[in-house]
């Protein structure tokens, strides 16, 4: 039995299409990704997967259960975390935890395993209200909330916007620790760097998925050849190279520019390129393509 | 069960752990209940007369004498022109203005129809009335004495009605016990729409409701979950009311106070599917504010406690059936005031039972977990 299964979803908001025929499959205990820029599609997804929004056309099963008919199912054997914080910001942390954990008809003890290394660290903050904690621990508690029932499928939505590196950075290392329990969890993000951290994702733009895959198999099938280059004027650089006879495409990527050139372009050409328009310090290398520029390419 | 519990639990430590919140709820409208008491009284007591006396003579300056010694009335002008009177009346100085033309005691005692004329401000339609009320009967009481003066030294004495009224239920028609217990009722059903109105679209709006769909709540249980708080507020509110009216204005308690808080359960829960019912047809807190707005000036406007149902035209008198206020108010009254019992008051009773389930059906099918 997959975690989830999706099977041409639509739902489209008047005459905007949400989501186009959706269609994909997650295994049991894996940890999927959907990567996106906002306005992809991936929180109507959540909400279709969730019950909370029906779709227009086409069938979806979570954990084996139809999301039409089984919904109750679903709701009991499922976690959620909102894209906004949504818990009551006017309860303390452990009035949260033991709020959500009886409506789900269990104890914080008899799951206490599953939370443990997260709901540590809140702990010292146990008696604080949930609206006066910072934003990492804000995801901190709400992935406590979420998973103190036990779901089999854990679903969240851009758990880490507008939470710091460093959280994101822990708040991913639980996310891995959660595969021991066997639970299926997708979750969403619009930064591309998290993509790694999934064992596959879907890349989804305007309600279509562009690429699914391991993230290194996505990586690994973009075979363009890519260089990272900079100069004095970085943005006159990018004017220049998007006219040049070479180029493909040319996306501002951090310090460098990350120029996509056509198949059998030489770094000599470029360079000579670059210095012909007057570009001074120059400095010109082979770049690793990342799960960006495969979506760049994609768009 | 456990999970209905806990959501009364959490709906306490929200109402409780908002500091303001509590005082707010009860001492504001024990405040209200204090100004408005003194405030809306209609007896009118201090009423401005002018009155011109062209007649001049012992009848005339009797009845003013009477009119003078009332201590309702305030003689603030005496001319001796029509004209100058008028114009007290235009300043709106004069609430009333009394004309005595000239001829009046040789009138009468001629017997001819001895004429006196009245001009009244009815900007005021009240004290217009109850003014005018007032110096007819002074008039009356006096034409009696003077008829029967004359008519003894003619020899026959006419016989006269002689009228005795006692007031039932408030003597001494002490305005404030009249108005107390339905300003209470009032109050109490005012506070619980509002707060029930604004309570699930303010998840919805905050946001923690679409963690909520997304678990196995139901939906009778978040809207009893949200009830039974709101129920206990409206009932310490009632409690403090009372207490505070006898304190404060002394207001006689001669029926069951068990009839007044078991009205006001039954009446609680009519209100609070109203005001969850709109909650859950609004999207934001200010639309549920001004919904629930609406329907509270029309509850208050209608339901008898500042003008009596009985004088409204019939389609308003229909009205007031689905008026909670209207059955509050005179729940309040009846039982209070007069001692009614649970039977004379069953009426009331049976007609919220209805709204309380009709509403409160709406509400828990309004809750929709799926948009």
């Amino acid at each position: 039995m997959n975690g989830i299964e999706v099977e041409n979803i639509s739902k489209s908001f008047g005459d905007t299409l949400a989501l186009d025929a959706l269609s994909f499959k997650v295994a049991q205990g894996e940890r999927f990704g959907l990567l996106g820029p906002d306005g992809a599609g991936k929180s109507t997804l959540f909400k279709i997967l969730t019950t909370l929004l029906l779709p227009d056309a086409g069938r979806a099963t979570v954990a084996g259960w139809d999301i039409d008919k089984d919904f109750k199912e679903i709701r009991r054997h499922v976690g959620y975390m909102p894209g906004k914080f949504s818990l009551y910001q006017d309860l303390s942390v452990s009035e949260n935890l033991n709020f959500f954990a009886t409506i789900f008809g269990t104890t914080i003890k008899a799951n206490y395993h599953l939370i443990k290394p997260i709901y540590e660290q809140i702990e010292p903050f146990r008696d604080r209200r949930a609206g006066a904690l910072s934003g990492g621990m804000k995801q901190k508690l709400a992935l406590c909330c979420a998973l103190i029932h036990q779901p089999k499928v854990l679903f969240l939505d851009e758990p880490t916007t507008g939470v710091d590196a460093v959280s994101r950075d822990e708040f991913w290392a639980m996310l891995a620790q959660l595969k021991d329990a066997g639970i299926t969890i997708l979750v969403s993000t619009p930064y591309m760097d998290e993509a790694e951290r999934c064992e596959r994702v879907a890349l989804l733009q305007t309600g279509k998925i562009l690429a699914l895959d391991r993230p290194q198999t996505i990586v690994g099938n973009f075979t363009e050849p890519l260089w990272a280059i900079r100069a004095d004027n970085y943005y006159q650089l990018l004017l220049d190279l998007r006219k040049a006879p070479f180029s493909q495409r040319v996306e501002v990527f951090g310090e460098f520019l990350h120029l996509t050139a056509r198949p059998a372009t030489t770094g000599e050409e470029i360079t000579t390129y670059a210095e012909h328009c007057g570009h001074g310090n120059i400095l010109l290398k082979p770049a690793e393509a990342t799960i960006e520029d495969v979506f760049l390419a994609l768009m | 069960m456990r999970r209905l519990l806990f959501i009364i639990q959490k709906e306490f430590i929200q109402i409780i752990g908002n500091r303001a919140m509590l005082p707010l709820m009860t001492i504001l409208p024990i405040v209200q209940l204090m100004l408005l008491s003194f405030a809306a009284d209609s007896e009118v007591k201090n009423v401005n007369i002018t009155i011109t006396d062209l007649d001049q003579s012992q009848f005339s300056r009797q009845l003013i004498g009477q009119i003078t010694a009332s201590d309702r009335f305030t003689l603030i002008n005496a001319p001796l022109a029509m004209r100058i009177s008028d114009h007290d009346l235009l300043a709106g100085e004069a609430d009333i203005v009394l004309n005595i033309p000239p001829d009046f005691e040789r009138n009468f005692l001629k017997g001819y129809p001895a004429k006196l004329q009245l001009l009244v401000n009815a900007i005021n339609g009240q004290a217009a009335t109850v003014g005018s009320g007032y110096l007819m009967s002074i008039i009356r009481d006096y034409n009696e004495d003077i008829r029967l003066e004359t008519a003894m030294g003619v020899g026959r004495v006419p016989s006269r009605i002689e009228v005795a009224s006692a007031n039932w239920y408030n003597p001494d028609l002490n305005y404030k016990y009249f108005m107390v217990p339905g300003i209470l009722g009032e109050l109490v059903i005012i506070l619980v729409i509002l707060l029930s109105a604004m309570n699930t679209v303010r998840e919805r709006e905050i946001g923690t409701i679409e963690q909520i769909n997304v678990t196995p709540i139901k939906s009778w249980q978040f809207i009893l979950g949200k009830m039974i708080p709101f129920v206990f507020i409206g009932m310490l509110l009632l409690t403090i009311g009372l207490t505070a009216g006898k304190v404060i204005f002394d207001i006689p308690m001669v029926g069951s106070l068990w009839v007044v808080f078991g009205y006001c359960l039954v009446n609680l829960i009519a209100v609070l599917g109203i005001g969850l019912l709109i909650s859950n047809l609004v999207d934001t807190q200010q639309q549920a504010m001004l919904v629930a707005f609406f329907f509270v000036m029309i509850f208050i406007l209608m339901s008898g406690l500042f003008t009596p149902i009985e004088s409204m035209p019939d389609w308003a008198q229909l009205l007031t059936i689905p008026n909670p206020v209207a059955h509050f108010v005179a729940v309040m009254r009846k039982v209070l005031l007069k001692g009614s019992g649970f039977a004379d008051v069953a009426w009331n009773f049976r007609v919220t039972a209805i709204m309380a389930l009709v509403f409160n059906g709406l509400a828990v099918l309004s809750y929709r977990k799926v948009s």
